[in-house]
């Protein structure tokens, strides 16, 4: 056999088992019922008023913790990106750092920052000045989601902005564009397949997150994603689990497609 | 061939860790994998067991009755024992989940008070199945520098006066019995109207709720984070120890009186290591060992009787004298149907 078709077996075996069969499992029990018959029922189930509620929460906070991170990644990433390497790379180090300890005990970190009697609290009421009452609130999701998922914004944008040939900014500042003109025109379009794998590499998990609902949420903002966890763990109903996150798949579809579209050479995806 | 001889050589090395057969691993009289509720056990009991037994313990945790039931229908891991509680033990010996204990590995049941197997009868009916571990109560826990006024009813939780200072419990059978005793239903009730009302009542209760947890109440009480909780009567002793602030009541409504039981599953494969495991639990001194560091009452009356302090031997929170209310119940199973129209209620509750 061809030595390189050789290497590829280990690969194909992995995606067999860890990709394909579970995604055929996950097929299998939402389109069947209990008794094993076809059912679109598990799939059209997102309709009822509990699940769209939690599916629009889950869209809106994933969302704007998306943007928000893309507003504080993107300046950063453009500060990085004109510091000198040794400089940069320390601050690299620095935000991935966190990324070396594990993500359950980060999250449970914050709630004991944010908790009533908690840290930051301790030290407000020190200082005389009013609690800050996040914990158990969708701001707190919110903050969770960001905390964790700011490095997946902050790496595809600077590698983008990193590959932009200085030349082309110079020619474009030699015909005359001021610095707002070159950032529209030209640093901004070049950075768009950065920007759009970093909004993949975050909202996908933002909005599939059930741990950040229950630890920073209190169990009191329900998410599509602990509704998911709880048809598996809880009630057991695997049928009306796979087929909500079958419905979630469409959303991650949509977002591939996306990014298909902007970002042809795969830019952005080379970490 | 060299490659294949070195190829074959591994896989021969790694084929006992790879399917688990290898005797390397396990005790000198093989293992018993057991499936407990979370910080439910004194560590140090399952290292004596090891040495007085040669049996291995494999030892695996949930959180809530609903997660193991979920595992242990999926059969992904093959349990010898397992601790659910009243209603789940009934679910599971109507689904054929269970095996039925031979007492006659058992000779230490006779520790174990006759009242307790009288109760145990609500979900095991010949008693054949079960053999009670732990039991107790459930109520409210509150803080009395936060609470002024006296606490004896479950309406406490619906004070506005309490807002973002309530911890309710995070399993929709606990959340729902609160609710159905403040109306002076049945916790075990199917009727669609009382449902719809404890519904109701929850859903007015939630923005006053600071969060819905199982474990964490303990906590979060002891850390002074909230007024009152729902709690399980075992959290007391260990709350009151840390925090000399913390109440614990029966509501008069009426409660829970719960049992978690070991069970032995159809699937079993040790079910003679699990046998002598059941009934190490049942030896006085280890069942004294357990009731000391989980501080959840035994129903193991001879351990009880080697408990020091009379003030904990003889305490009403913990031993309570189960004739003097009535209106104490224990969960039962309420069938497929029921656990649906439960659950999907509590949804409603969870996601608004």
């Amino acid at each position: 056999m061809n030595k390189k078709k050789m290497l590829g077996i280990p690969y194909f075996i992995w995606a067999a088992m860890f990709i394909l069969i579970p995604l055929f499992m996950v097929f299998y029990y939402g389109l069947t019922d209990k008794n094993g018959a076809f059912t679109l029922e598990n799939i059209a189930a997102m309709a009822l008023r509990g699940h769209a509620r939690s599916l629009w929460r889950a869209l809106y906070l994933s969302f704007a913790a998306t943007l928000l991170c893309l507003a504080l990644a993107y300046p950063l990433a453009m500060i990085l990106n004109s510091m000198n390497i040794k400089k940069h790379s320390f601050i690299v180090l620095i935000f991935i750092l966190p990324m070396w300890m594990n993500f359950l005990l980060r999250t449970l970190a914050w709630q004991t920052l944010l908790e009533k009697t908690g840290v930051i609290n301790s030290l407000l009421g020190l200082l005389h000045l009013p609690p800050l009452r996040i914990i158990n609130t969708p701001y707190a999701i919110m903050l969770g989601m960001v905390y964790n998922f700011l490095p997946f914004m902050v790496l595809p944008v600077y590698n983008s902005l990193e590959k932009i040939d200085r030349n082309i900014i110079n020619a474009a500042k030699d015909l005359g564009a001021n610095g707002w003109q070159v950032f529209v025109k030209v640093t901004l379009p070049l950075s768009l397949p950065g920007i759009i794998s970093g909004v993949t590499m975050v909202f996908i998990p933002a909005l599939t997150t059930f741990v950040i609902s229950k630890l920073l949420g209190g169990s009191k903002i329900l998410l599509i994603g602990n509704v998911v966890e709880e048809e598996f763990t809880q009630t057991s109903n695997w049928h009306l689990g796979s087929g909500l996150s079958m419905v979630l798949m469409v959303f991650i579809l949509v977002n591939m497609v996306l990014s298909a579209i902007f970002d042809k050479k795969g830019e952005g995806s080379a970490l | 061939m060299k490659r294949k001889f070195c190829f074959l050589l591994i896989l021969s090395i790694a084929f006992p860790y790879l399917t688990g057969c290898g005797n390397s691993q396990t005790g000198k009289n093989g293992q018993v994998v057991v499936y407990n509720w979370g910080e439910y056990i004194d560590p140090d009991v399952l290292d004596l067991f090891q040495e007085e037994t040669g049996i291995q313990v494999v030892y695996d945790e949930f959180e809530t009755n609903e997660a193991m039931y979920a595992k242990v229908e999926a059969g992904a891991v093959a349990y010898d024992v397992i601790c659910p509680s009243d209603y789940m033990v009934q679910k599971m010996i109507e689904n054929n989940l269970l095996a039925e204990i031979n007492f006659g590995h058992i000779p230490n049941i006779e520790n174990i008070g006759q009242e307790y197997l009288a109760q145990c009868r609500q979900f095991d009916s010949e008693n054949k199945y079960a053999v009670p571990y732990c039991f107790g109560t459930v109520g409210i826990l509150y803080n009395t520098t936060m609470v002024e006024e006296p606490v004896d009813s479950w309406a406490l939780l619906w004070d506005e006066k309490y807002n973002d200072n309530i911890l309710m419990q995070d399993s929709v059978r606990d959340a729902f019995m609160v609710a159905l005793k403040l109306k002076g239903c049945s916790m075990n009730t199917l009727n669609r109207e009382e449902l719809e009302t404890a519904k109701e009542d929850l859903i007015a209760q939630k923005p006053l709720v600071q969060a819905y947890v199982v474990d964490q109440v303990r906590d979060k009480m002891i850390g002074g984070e909230a007024a009152m909780g729902v709690i399980y009567s075992g959290e007391v002793l260990y709350t009151q120890r840390e925090n000399e602030n913390l109440a614990y009541v029966i509501p008069k409504e009426g409660t829970n009186v719960w049992i978690d039981a070991w069970v032995i599953p159809k699937n079993a494969p040790n079910r003679e290591n699990a046998e002598t495991f059941i009934n190490y639990m049942c030896r006085e001194d280890i069942a004294l060992l357990n009731f000391e560091y989980i501080t959840y009452a035994t129903p193991n009356t001879a351990a009880r009787a080697l408990i020091e302090e009379e003030e904990i031997r003889n305490s009403p929170i913990l031993f309570p004298d189960l004739g003097q209310y009535g209106n104490l119940e224990t969960f039962q199973y309420l069938g497929a149907e029921g656990d649906a129209l439960y659950n999907n209620l509590w949804k409603e509750v969870k996601s608004e």
